[in-house]
């Protein structure tokens, strides 16, 4: 949906701005109405999902790539570089991941550029604790002994021989990350310090919007539906992946 | 036991220090030049001579360790300096603002406690039933469900259609104003005690002393009360604590949408006008809060779990 904004927007998310038929509730020419500029809903809805989601996934994606490296180094290294690790992961997960974006947001100013910042160093901590546990619990296990004894590097022994193998709820964290990505872009967006107007984004949409909650109600209804659908199914899918590739719960959980 | 209390509360201060350094750094490299935000220089217009003076008298003039050196003499004093735009001492400003957020944080709590708690055993108990299902879709929907729109659908349905509750603001403190907000910021929370009470709760089912409890005749009630809550309220318990970090960062959002006089909005004002003092002061507290809710946590945890090592 993302991709093929272009063809899918019945009109322009910016540009087609009809003032004679602004706030208009949902109609067959606009399906989910206008909003207060007289810019159909539905194309800025549809337009809305680039933003979102390439904050989540370029967010989580140097998130995965921080805690990943951090983490393998942590478990493999060990001692002094483990305990600095770990102190920092600490850290990060005693600050509220929304107030962190915030004060990044209000060093860096609004911006997409500055959201992936914001959001993708700041939430690395859930992967770095999951990969160092899961290398930590790896490393004595017969396959990585046995490419040590045939005298492969340590590097070469932490990228194609472990991280394949613990990749599983390394990739669970990331898709539960992803979807809080979105949270807190929309979070970010609705106090005005994300994307700025007139880029269509969810939580941008929302944050007009509730200034005309009285008059129009239907404006708040669609962007706050798309958010919630999409992180209500990227939150399934970690689930999904998590009872699948957990043996531990799978025969429970259902 | 006051050995572990007292060891628990001296890893806080490496944490506290570490913190205060990285929003330092952080926010004081904040580029835009603070003294050219202080009122009276918009007043007296930009003259270069007056901003090296306005830079002395805050201190701006100096290497920036020594800046935080002094911050945290300051600090260590209760003296988070003077508000750039305000000239009102951040301590005052902030602790006014402090009891409301605390306030709308523990009524969130409360009703997501009261509520997710109950859902999760009784769901884990009733598996399979339509109660369980029925409050799992309603759980992975209330973690999924951006916490602003939430708020902005109450308070469309039972503030402006149906005026059961005000629409927003802090009123004279009443229960009738704090209804909505706090709802709004415990329903992710409850959500996740929610989910967390079942797994805890059916993962106990399986172990043998449960099986041990019922064969030698105990009550339902006896089992459910003493061998399975007690257990799963040690697992629930820590992710309540940890999860707690995420309610008083949702705060700044549920503040500001219901104008409600918060650290959340005073800190999200406090950044557009750049008043860094203010913004500064407010992120340490929310994560002072934090950290103090997950140490009374861990020496809750003592308490209850006689198997926790006062190492």
């Amino acid at each position: 949906m993302a991709v093929f904004a272009p063809w899918l927007s019945p009109y322009h998310p910016i540009d087609h701005a009809d003032l004679m038929h602004s706030e208009e509730p949902p109609s067959r020419a606009y399906l989910f109405g206008t909003d207060n500029q007289g810019r159909d809903i539905l194309s800025r809805v549809i337009y809305g999902s680039r933003i979102s989601l390439s904050v989540g996934l370029v967010s989580q994606g140097l998130n995965s790539l921080i805690g990943i490296l951090l983490g393998l180094t942590a478990g493999f290294i060990g001692r002094r570089w483990d305990d600095l690790v770990m102190g920092l992961t600490n850290i990060m997960l005693s600050i509220p991941s929304l107030v962190f974006a915030l004060a990044i947001m209000a060093v860096l100013g609004p911006g997409l550029i500055n959201i992936f910042l914001a959001l993708g160093l700041t939430n690395w901590a859930y992967s770095c604790r999951i990969t160092r546990s899961q290398v930590l619990f790896t490393r004595s296990l017969d396959y990585v002994v046995a490419a040590r004894a045939l005298g492969y590097g340590e590097a070469r022994i932490m990228f194609t021989q472990v991280l394949p193998n613990i990749i599983g709820p390394i990739l669970v964290v990331a898709t539960l990350g992803v979807a809080g990505a979105i949270l807190i872009e929309a979070a970010l967006s609705f106090l005005g310090l994300g994307t700025q107007p007139p880029t269509p984004s969810w939580g941008g949409m929302l944050s007009t919007a509730r200034e005309q909650l009285f008059t129009a109600p239907w404006i708040s209804i669609f962007p706050g539906l798309a958010i919630f659908i999409t992180v209500l199914g990227l939150n399934l899918l970690g689930d999904g992946l998590r009872d699948i590739l957990d043996p531990h719960t799978t025969r429970q959980r259902r | 036991m006051l050995r572990f209390a007292l060891r628990r509360i001296l890893q806080f201060i490496p944490t506290i220090l570490a913190i205060t350094l990285i929003l330092f750094i952080l926010l004081n490299i904040l580029p835009g030049d603070a003294a050219l935000m202080s009122g009276d220089a918009q007043d007296k217009g930009v003259d270069p001579r007056f901003i090296e003076e306005m830079k002395k008298r805050w201190g701006l003039d100096q290497p920036i360790h020594i800046r935080y050196l002094t911050y945290l003499k300051n600090l260590a004093a209760g003296d988070m300096g003077l508000s750039y735009l305000r000239r009102e001492k951040v301590s005052g400003l902030i602790a006014s603002r402090l009891w409301p957020t605390l306030r709308l944080a523990f009524a969130a709590m409360l009703i997501a406690v009261s509520i997710g708690i109950p859902l999760g055993f009784y769901s884990a108990l009733r598996q399979g039933t339509w109660l369980d299902a029925f409050s799992m879709v309603g759980a992975v929907s209330g973690v999924s469900i951006p916490q602003f729109w939430l708020g902005l659908l109450l308070m469309f349905f039972l503030a402006v259609k149906l005026p059961f509750f005000p629409v927003s603001g802090y009123g004279d403190g009443d229960l009738k104003h704090i209804l909505l907000p706090a709802f709004t910021l415990g329903v992710g929370y409850m959500a996740l005690l929610a989910r967390t009470t079942r797994a805890a709760v059916v993962e106990i089912l399986t172990t043998d002393y449960i099986r041990t409890a019922r064969a030698k005749g105990l009550s339902d009630f006896l089992v459910n009360r003493k061998h399975i809550l007690r257990n799963a309220l040690i697992l629930v318990l820590t992710t309540a604590g940890l999860q707690f970090g995420s309610l008083m960062g949702s705060t700044v959002v549920v503040e500001k949408l219901f104008s409600w006089p918060g650290l959340g909005s005073l800190m999200v004002d406090s950044i557009f006008q750049r008043d860094i003092p203010v913004t500064q002061g407010c992120v340490l507290l929310i994560i002072l809060v934090f950290l103090l809710v997950n140490l009374a946590v861990d020496l809750l945890y003592a308490i209850i779990d006689p198997r926790v090592e006062y190492r």
